[in-house]
Order: structure tokens, then sequence, then C-alpha cells
């Protein structure tokens, strides 16, 4: 554990986007706070492997917790993204229908988007649609287009908000697994482990583990199935095909399998949805992935799997109470849960937190606001977006800007070394992937892995054969050779 | 700011050595060589096996060996080099935009670009391979420099992935370090790479070869814990009920190479589907006037002597485009690939006069045993030459004389007798 204080105001379990946007927002108030987090990074659970999309909002049932953090959380996106230096596009979203009984469908949703009040929704025809998506096959016979739709880098914006977080004093502990909770006069003895810890009040971000987290308290009052979803990425040579998300309608399994530009470039198809065998299988299978291929054929045929560069697969937390569990715990006093925060949750977080902070504060009595709080980051533009100009005077001011590590992605050593002295910075490569880009292009590493570890291992202090990709256990070097 | 040089070269692996070599010998005095890396010879620096040389040299050299044959040329000659230096673009009009250290952004222009930045490996992701993950997987070549120039190990056993040369090469080097090789890999009903390694890196060693096989399934949550390994149809398609669990730490992939042309299609350098490298001409001209390429980055070779020999034939054009003394282009063919055929190098035939013969460069797409390899014109066998036996991991050539082309094609087939 990094710092440790013995007692804590709030204990925020889970370093995922609910639970890192949320210690932010608490931690513009004058609390003592962790977040307690069992992996070596954020945005290792669901919050990693998702498609990073701002939904429009028209999809959740109106007057459902869904409907509501939606619309409120798309519209906080845009300036939560600009404070935290997250990148996010406004690109708008198409639902395309393949003929009557889709177009039956996208009129409900705009009825039901029209009563929740959300704007930029209209109806076009699949010429108008094609029009503004050249890449659309001929048989979308009509869209739903949502203006108000976005994309945005869900592990960046994850990450952004545990280091705001931290800037402003919050305690992030790292690998640190909640194994049981104890109630105590002043509220709960956690024990991790790493030890024990006390504090007032605990919210609940355990993602995919929130009903084992509610469990302890003997609060399970809920469950949680992880849905799988299979995606795959796609090279940035293919980027910009869509301009726009673009959902096929949805049916009883989802809002179905989606083609879009990423908010880096890449081109990304998926998911699909299924029931994950557990709580951990983050795995990929190849009917999967020819599902996932063959639907987003439907709706633009010109898809080049030889331009595949990686897949995926993420696990949704869906509830078996069908909407977001937000609340105080009846039974526990001080106990919060923020559960089955499945999809729109990404679009959702940032109301979400700033929702939660509040009324956290109620139950500790209305925290004041610290004095000097901050809220934006100090942020660069990648080296790869600046203008030769700018490139040049980065260069000047910090000659590591001359020297790139990952080639496919232009990421400089700069960077590299930015990325792990970062408050809440990288320990992995994986790490250093999600913050940089670097290993996330068409070589996936081939080229900069060796580099990047061996800053790791210059940074951290460590030895090479100790660098990891990922979690504990995900070694990358076995040791010397022989003699 | 911008500096001229007449002669640009783009890579300082044995391509781009061998092209500012010959360069230079040929009297040209201001050619710059850019390099990535922070030492000269490119991937020569961690092929410490043998086997390099015997075309070139006509002796049995080691990788760095035969880089340093170069070196010290490129050191007695004064030829100028810049390490630690990216190119981040190159346009049409040959201007070079790199970035290191000590210079920052700068940009040259050049009178005649060669390109030699070689291939990279295909990654797991292009193979959708499913499963999870972990650590553990790894490109050859990324292994190959973690093993050669970082001395450490990547895991305790192994399986491999395709039976590219390089893989081949490091089964046999993670034996000697220790590791246990339980199997390569190919998805092929024929091996990836050489006979002699073939022969010298798994028999020797009784590393089993699966032939017709191919991982399905990529197991373990932070390490890799082992893979599913299935065989294959003539479709290349799983066969049900002959999945097969090897436990094992370290996956390599040796899957075939890449050439490395962003830079080039940046600079609007027409690429070949099949060779993934640049359409030349028998000078290897690409589409881009003044721009050459040469090396892995033009097609992938199988020995590093070809690369050198191409490297030097490239640099003699660019030597006479910047002398002014450049073949007159007459009539323009192209070179289309027939039966058996895989691809050509050149793709395009500039007919001059003075060429006597032509040399074109192929790859059959299968085993072929007993077969003529013709050049046909107009429906005319113009050329015809017998190949005991075709193997697709090597590089042929026929030579077709100049005065019998016709018309405005030319296809190269191999045909049984």
């Amino acid at each position: 554990m990094d710092k440790i204080k013995d007692n804590y105001d709030i204990m925020v379990i889970g370093a995922g986007v609910v639970g890192g946007l949320i210690a932010r927002s608490l931690s513009f108030f004058n609390a003592a706070i962790c977040i307690v987090d069992r992996h070596i990074d954020a945005a290792m659970g669901a919050s990693g492997a998702n498609s990073g999309i701002v939904h429009g909002g028209y999809d959740a049932k109106s007057g459902s917790l869904k409907a509501k953090f939606n619309i409120l959380g798309t519209a906080m996106m845009e300036e939560t993204c600009r404070k935290l230096g997250v990148p996010y596009k406004n690109t708008g979203s198409f639902v395309i229908a393949f003929g009557p009984d889709d177009e039956l469908e996208l009129a409900r949703l705009y009825e039901n988007g029209i009563k929740g009040g959300i704007k930029g929704l209209e109806l076009i025809s699949g010429e108008e649609a094609r029009k503004l998506e050249p890449a659309l096959n001929e048989t979308v016979t009509k869209a739903l287009w949502s203006k108000t739709a976005g994309v945005v880098s869900p592990y960046k914006l994850n990450i952004s908000a545990v280091e705001n977080a931290v800037i402003n004093g919050v305690d992030y502990l790292r690998e640190t697994t909640v194994t049981e909770i104890q109630r105590t006069e002043n509220g709960f003895n956690v024990i991790t482990d790493k030890g024990a810890l006390n504090t007032k009040v605990i919210v609940n971000c355990a993602g995919i583990y929130a009903d084992e987290i509610a469990g302890m308290v003997n609060d399970g009052f809920f469950s949680l199935t992880p849905r799988k979803g299979e995606y795959l990425l796609i090279d940035r040579s293919e980027g910009g095909l869509v301009k726009r998300v673009i959902f096929q309608t949805p049916s009883e399994k989802g809002k179905g399998v989606l083609v879009m530009t990423t908010v880096d470039g890449n081109l990304l198809i998926g998911p699909d949805a299924n029931i994950a065998a557990s709580k951990e299988d983050i795995s990929t299978h190849a009917d999967s992935l020819d599902f996932v291929y063959k639907t987003a054929l439907k709706s633009c045929s010109n898809l080049h799997l030889d331009k595949v560069i990686t897949s995926f697969a993420g696990l949704r937390a869906t509830p078996d109470t069908g909407d977001f569990i937000i609340g105080e715990s009846r039974k526990v006093p001080g106990f919060y849960n923020v559960a089955g925060i499945e999809s729109p949750g990404l679009s959702s977080a940032p109301a979400i937190a700033e929702f939660v902070a509040n009324e956290i504060s109620e139950i500790l009595g209305g925290l004041p606001y610290k004095e000097n709080y901050i809220e934006v980051l100090e942020s660069h533009e990648f080296f790869r977006d600046m203008t030769m100009d700018e490139k040049e005077r980065a260069i000047k001011e910090n000659p590591e800007h001359g020297r790139l590590v990952c080639r496919c992605e232009s990421v400089t050593e700069a960077e590299v070394l930015e990325s792990i002295r970062r408050p809440a910075g990288a320990r992995t490569v994986d790490g250093v992937k999600r913050r940089t880009r670097a290993g996330m292009g068409r070589c996936q590493g081939g080229f900069c892995m060796p580099t990047v570890v061996e800053i790791l291992s210059k940074e951290l202090k460590i030895e090479k054969e100790e660098v990891l990709k990922g979690d504990r256990g995900s070694y990358i070097l076995a040791g010397r050779n022989r003699g | 700011m911008t500096e001229k040089r007449s002669i640009v070269i783009i890579g300082a692996g044995p391509a781009g050595l061998a092209a500012a070599v010959r360069a230079r010998k040929s009297g040209i005095k201001d050619i710059l060589l850019l390099e990535r890396d922070y030492q000269l010879g490119g991937i020569l620096k961690q092929c410490i096996h043998n086997g390099f040389g015997l075309h070139v040299f006509k002796e049995e050299l080691t990788g760095p060996e035969f880089a340093l044959r170069y070196i010290r040329k490129i050191h007695e000659l004064g030829i100028e080099y810049k390490l630690g230096t990216m190119v981040i673009s190159i346009d049409e009009n040959k201007n070079i935009t790199t970035v290191n250290e000590q210079d920052g952004l700068r940009i040259y222009k050049a009178e005649a670009i060669i390109l030699a930045m070689g291939c990279r490996e295909r990654p797991r992701g292009a193979l959708r391979i499913p499963g999870t993950n972990p650590s553990g997987i790894f490109s050859a070549g990324t292994a190959q420099r973690f093993v050669n120039i970082e001395g450490m190990k990547p895991g305790k056993t192994a399986v491999i992935l395709g039976s590219g040369d390089i893989g081949l090469i490091m089964a046999r080097r993670m034996t000697l370090e220790g590791m246990k090789v339980k199997a390569v890999c190919e998805i092929m009903p024929h091996p990836g790479g050489l006979t002699r390694n073939i022969v010298q890196c798994l028999e020797d060693f009784d590393i089993p070869l699966k032939l017709s096989h191919t991982v399905t399934q990529i197991h373990g949550k932070t390490r890799l814990e082992g893979v599913t390994v299935t065989k294959v149809d003539e479709n290349y398609k799983p066969i049900e009920g002959t999945d097969q669990f090897i436990k094992c730490d370290t996956l390599l992939l040796s899957v075939g190479l890449i050439p490395e042309n962003e830079l080039s299609e940046e600079a609007g350098v027409l690429l070949d589907p099949s060779t993934k490298g640049a359409v030349v001409n028998q000078y290897l001209e690409t589409s881009v006037d003044g721009i050459y390429a040469c090396g892995n980055v033009l097609h992938v070779h199988d020995l590093v002597d070809y690369v050198a020999l191409e490297a030097e034939r490239a640099a003699d054009s660019a030597v006479k485009r910047i002398k002014g003394t450049n073949p007159q282009k007459r009539k323009r063919m192209t070179v289309t690939t027939g039966e058996g055929i895989r691809y050509t190098v050149p793709q395009i035939i500039d007919r001059d006069e003075k060429d006597k013969k032509i040399k074109i460069y192929f790859r059959s797409k299968a085993i072929l045993k007993t077969v003529r390899v013709n050049a046909v014109c107009k429906g005319k066998t113009i050329y015809s030459r017998k190949f005991k036996q075709l193997v697709p991991a090597e590089m042929e050539y026929i030579r077709i004389p100049s005065e019998k082309l016709k018309g405005r094609n030319i296809i190269i087939e191999a045909v049984k007798k």
C-alpha cells in the first residue's frame, strides 16, 4: 500500500472509471479518503475494455437511473474530459435499421428519447444516412441520428480521474484486495491482504465484484452476472471508415454490434454479449469474434480482417435489478453502493460521481470543500499530434522527446518517462501503453516493448525480470541466460 | 531547417549499409544514412548465428560479422550517418523529416532516396488467436533481442507458432539457453523456413515440427499457462477433435514479416499487395520518381546476401540518376503472376536498349516439383527454365533476354511439364 493513514473518512473500493471519478469528486472535499483496488493499475476491469462511447441517452427506459444519469453524464462529458486532458469527440451516432421491424424499434427509441427530453435526435432515411456515412451498406433503410453521442478514451478518463484524486490528497492503495469488512462503532474495519484499515464510509465501486463486497456487510440484496463482450480492434489505416458510432437496431441481447472509429483513430467492431464462465473470464473465442465480424459486415461491408491488430473482451456487470444500483444501504448506514454500472455506465460516470460525492458529504454531515482543490489536470498534447513547429519546440525544451520509443504511434521517451512519474503513474508495460499508446499500434509492441521494459526497470528501480505486463504474476522475462 | 544531400538512405541494416558503401564507391560524396537505433547494423546485430555471407563474401559469417564488414567500410569511406534518428515523414518531393535528440527536428532534401527500412513481424492480433491476454507471448524477433542482446530468457518452456527462419533459429537458441521447446507448429503443410534451418535447428535438437497445426487458444490470466494446438485441414480450418493442450509459459510467433512501408506510403509510393513492398521497375525505382527501394522493405528475402546485392543495384540506379546517366525509359511493361507464382520483383519493366537481360525474382505459391518457369508475352512463351523444385520459403530468379520482350505485359508462370 502506497501510503496509509490509520483512519479514513471515506474508502472507495474499486479504481474503475466510476470509483475513480467518485474519488475525484470526493477529493474536492476536506476529508481523509482512500481508493482501495485489487489491481496494479486503474482501468483494469470493465473500464479498460469497452467501446468508449458516450451514449445519446435515448435507449434506457425513461425514468430509470440509467436514463437519468446517462443524460446528465453525457452533457458533462466534454467538460470533464477537457479538465482531465482526456481525448473526447462529439461524433454523433446512428442506430441503423434494415427493414420494417427495425424501423418500428427505431421509432420506439425516438419516442423514448423525446419523452426523456433528449436533444439532437433525428430519424433519417437510409439514403440520408449513406450520404453522411458513405460506408454504410445499401441495405440500411433508416437511421436514428443522435447528435449528442460521442467517443472517449475510457481508460484515459479512468486513469486521469484517479490521478486527479491523488493530486488532491487521496491515497491510492493499489494491489490491495478487500477480504472482509467488520462493522465498528464509527464505521468499518476493512481487512485487506495488505492489512486492516478503518473508515467511516465505504463507497462500493467494485465493478463485477460489487455484489460480493456488499455481501461482506451482509447486505447482498443484488447479484451481478458477468456478461462478456468481445471486440476486434482494427488498424488506424482503416479508422475514419465511419465518422459516427454505428449501432444496429438493439435486440433483447443488448445494443448490438457496432462499428466505430475510436477516439484514437482505430476502427473498432463489437461487442457480442454472452454470459462469461466466471468473473475472471476475459478470454476471447473464435466463434464470438467470427460472429462480431459477420454481424458488423451487415452495417459496412468494407471491413478488412487482415487489418485487425488485436482482439479483447470486457465484462459488463449486469445486475438482476435491471437498473443501476446507487444509494446508501438500507441495512448498513455508511455503506454506499454504486453497482451494476453496465452500459451506459461510462456515459453516466461523471454525473454519478458528482451525485454520489454530494450524497457522501451529506452522510458525513456536510463536508467543507478544500481550500485549493485542483480539478484541472496539467496535460500535454501527444507528440504525434503536434505540428512540426511544436515538435521542434518540444525537443528543444526536452531532448528526451527526440528519442522515439514507439515508432507505430510516435511515442517519445519523454512521454514514457512522464507516464511513469506522474501521480498514480504507470507501473507496468500495459500501464505505459494505456497512458502513452506505446505498443498499441500495428506492431503491437514488437519494437518498443524491450525499451519500455528497460525504462520501467530503471525508473522503478527493479530488475528487468521483475517488470510486469499487467497484474502480479505477469512477468515478461524469466531471468538471465545461463552462464 | 532544411539540408540538402544527393542520396539519403533510410535504415542502416544490411540493405542501407550495402547501398551506402556502393553509392560512395561510385563517387557520390554527400550520402546520408539514417538509423533509428543507436548502432549500425539493423537486425543483424541480434542474429548471432552463422550462415551469412556465403554469396557476398564467399565465407560463412555471423550476423554481426557480416554487418561489421560493411560498417568498417562506412567508416573508412567517411560516410555520414545519424543514429537514434527517426524519420517521421517523407514526401513525394523527397523531403525527409527526422527527429533526434541532438538536432531536434530536421528536414533533409534529397535528389534520390533509397528506402531500406526492412520489415517488422506480424503480431498475435493479426492472427486473431483467441483466448486470454497474458504475458509470455513474443514475436520471435523480440525474443531474439531479449536473449541475444540483453542476455535475458523469455521463459522456461516454449511453443513456437510458425516455422519462419527466425522462429527456427530461436528454437535452437532457447534450447541452448536451457529452455525446453516443446513444439514448432506450422499451419501450412510445408515448413516456412529454409531446409538447412529445419535440419540444424529442429531435427538436431529433437524438437518436433507439427505441420498443418496451429494454435487455437491462449490460456493463462497473468502469465501464459499453455496453448491449445489443433490440426488443420487443407483449407487451414481447425479439425474438430484434434485439440491438444500444451503446457508452456512462452509462445513465440514466427508467422511472417511485413515490409515497413508506412513512410513509403506517405510519400505516395505504390505498394504491391502480394509483397506488401513497393511496386518497382528493374532499376528498383518505385512509382515515385527518384525513390528507390531494396532489401526487406521491398520484399522479404530469405538470405541477407541477396538483400545486400539488391541494395547495390538500388544504389547503382540512384547514382545513375544523380550523374544523369540513368537509362532512357522506353516502353513500360507490367509483370504479372501466372499459375503457381506468388509474386515477382520487379513488377514493372521499363524496356531499354542497353539492357541485356532482365532478372526477375519470384516466389512460388506452394512446393512445386519438376516445373518449368515460363515468361509469356502476347500468348507466346519467350523464355523457359526448368526447376527441379520450387519452395515458397526460397526466392528464385530467371533472366530474360530483353530483346525478346514484346507488348505491354509479361506473365511469369510455373507449370508442370
